[in-house]
């Protein structure tokens, strides 16, 4: 096919996922939009099958195996394992799944620039003693398999910390900045001298070796960060796929890896930095500061008693209630409450009272996640509401609900210059007239610090699990 | 650097700014299908595996290297858009049609 018709196709692509992505505004288009960014998929692909004769020409000379029975045997593979994972992952275990995807983004864009090294250098060098890839390709290679590294394993470190396989606090050693820092010296000193000369004998070793270091430097960068910024990992990984992306294409000089790795670049880090954002607290921070290791000792010393109340006390209040909110935390997804809640909330509904709720941006393990949720339990998405959108009505609310939330409402961020949260945007549930808490006990949140609003006056806990006591709201009603 | 060099940096500068332009409308209900979604798109890895596996000519290694790639960038593609379809069947607005 003709290159220039295949340039097109790509373009074609192109508009494809930027439409897709624009259809992304609204939850109404929004599944139409991954369906048209699928098709842009689909069209690079097969335009990418036709091409591939002419490329294997020009890079070979002469056109005797293209591999496509390799190539369908890893799509068939991919497919498959893609299928089922899709299908068979629970809602509340989503984060876990992207995670998972970034990291095989990440180690599908090392292996694309290992391949071509492979290729252009140690197999050229083998038959002819010299090497076809120029410094800039090169050098695009070692970025291909550094950013691909890192994403890999920094990925699966945020999978495991999510999945709870290794402890979610952050694991700070000594002397850590410095190892990561002579970890990436240690990488582009590999890089400069394979660039220098790539026919050296030594050169594979330091193939090797970047490959190796991009992967601890993934382990690395990871392991100091806290369960509770995940978010934060999640989003930054996911740019960081979409970077590997864009080196990849480098590589082999692809424009449609460019433009779609730059786009995924792009919102990774515009999630990235609202989730920074909605902690008030910098990337550097968030990254570098073992944030939630230990108890942290600043904030007033808070004063008072915290008021316990029984679900029958909470279903009173709740039937003459004419505004309800739900303010959703990770401890909704732990509790599988979600269900429940919505239940509870259609009961309110009935009852007269306007429902909605509102979500923290950084509630929950990763950017969305506690719309997923909701929305999986059918909750209608004209009821999520933000925080900047819920925050100037809140006085006008008669019940605030806390499920699993803690640090995302705590009026110290607000209101006490010393804490250690000071400055981040919370959800003033304390401004509604009445608020309910469902906590297992006086645990506190996972910056370590006290919560004032447990002590307000017009705060009270309803300790135990949250799903039990929704539950038991729920059959209060229903009697 | 060479004018290909060149036009790719291009691309690359102008995309940015698109992605950065679209990426802001999006609003934080549809942050985890964006995500899922963004990362399908950056499955696009698979495009350059294909390249690679096809014009890796008689050399073992590099088709092996390339055809892992395939496998993963094709799980990222498949599992990405099926994920976030999944996803976005639920976001659901009431009165608008049972469940599917």
């Amino acid at each position: 096919m003709n290159a220039g018709l295949i340039e097109l196709s790509y373009i074609v692509a192109a508009i494809l996922f930027i439409f897709g992505l624009k259809m992304m505004s609204s939850p109404a288009t929004a599944r139409k939009g991954n369906f048209v960014s699928f098709v842009g998929m689909l069209i690079a692909i097969v335009a990418t099958f036709l091409y591939l004769p002419q490329l294997a020409e020009a890079k070979l000379g002469t056109v005797t195996d293209l591999h496509y029975d390799w190539i369908a045997y890893g799509m068939i593979a991919g497919t498959i394992i893609g299928l089922l994972a899709a299908r068979l992952i629970a809602m509340t275990s989503m984060p876990e799944m992207v995670a998972l995807l970034n990291g095989f983004g990440g180690i599908s864009s090392l292996l694309v620039g290992w391949a071509v090294y492979q290729y252009d250098v140690v197999a050229t060098i083998a038959i002819k003693n010299s090497t076809s890839a120029d410094t800039l390709t090169l050098a695009t290679i070692f970025l291909s398999v550094l950013i691909g590294g890192v994403t890999f394993s920094g990925s699966l470190i945020a999978w495991a910390k999510l999945k709870e396989v290794i402890g979610g606090k952050p694991t700070v050693f000594p002397g850590q900045h410095i190892l990561n820092i002579l970890l990436v010296a240690g990488a582009v000193t590999c890089a400069v001298m394979i660039t220098k000369d790539p026919t050296a004998d030594i050169a594979n070793y330091l193939f090797w070796g970047a490959i190796g270091i991009s992967v601890v430097l993934g382990v690395f960068a990871v392991i100091p960060i806290g369960g509770a910024d995940m978010p934060v990992v999640i989003s930054l990984m996911n740019s960081y796929s979409g970077l590997a992306a864009c080196a990849a294409g480098f590589v082999v000089k692809n424009n449609i890896l460019i433009v779609s790795g730059a786009l995924v670049g792009a919102s990774g880090v515009i999630l990235t930095v609202i989730m920074c954002k909605a902690m008030n607290r910098s990337l550097s921070n968030v990254l570098f500061s073992g944030f939630g290791g230990a108890s942290s000792s600043g904030g007033k010393a808070v004063e008072g008693e915290a008021k316990a109340a029984s679900p029958e006390d909470a279903y009173y209040v709740l039937e003459s209630a004419s505004s309800v909110v739900f303010v959703p935390g990770y401890g909704l997804a732990v509790a599988q409450a979600q269900h429940v809640a919505r239940e509870l909330g259609e009961l309110l509904e009935e009852n007269g009272a306007e429902v909605s709720y509102a979500i923290h941006p950084v509630a929950g393990r990763m950017p969305g996640h506690m719309n997923v949720l909701l929305a999986e339990a059918n909750v209608s998405y004209d009821q999520l509401i933000e925080m900047d959108d819920i925050n100037p009505n809140i006085e006008n609310i008669d019940v605030a609900i806390v499920v699993g939330a803690n640090d995302v409402v705590n009026p110290a961020a607000r209101d006490d210059e010393t804490s250690p949260i000071y400055g981040m945007p919370i959800i003033n549930v304390d401004k509604a007239r009445t608020v309910y808490v469902l906590k297992r006990g006086m645990g506190m949140g996972f910056a370590g610090i006290q919560n004032p609003l447990f002590f307000k006056e017009n705060t009270r806990m309803i300790f135990g699990d949250a799903k039990g006591t929704i539950q038991s709201l729920v059959d209060e009603f229903k009697n | 650097m060479d004018n290909q060099v060149i036009y790719l940096l291009f691309i690359l500068a102008l995309s940015i700014f698109l992605g950065f332009e679209i990426i802001s409308k999006v609003p934080s209900t549809l942050h985890t299908p964006l995500m899922s979604g963004s990362n399908a798109i950056s499955g696009i890895t698979l495009v350059g595996a294909i390249i690679a596996a096809g014009t890796s000519g008689g050399d073992q290694t590099t088709l092996i290297l390339a055809t892992l790639a395939v496998t993963f960038a094709t799980i990222n593609v498949v599992g990405g858009y099926m994920v976030t379809d999944r996803m976005l069947g639920m976001f659901k607005k009431k009165g608008s049609g049972g469940n599917k």
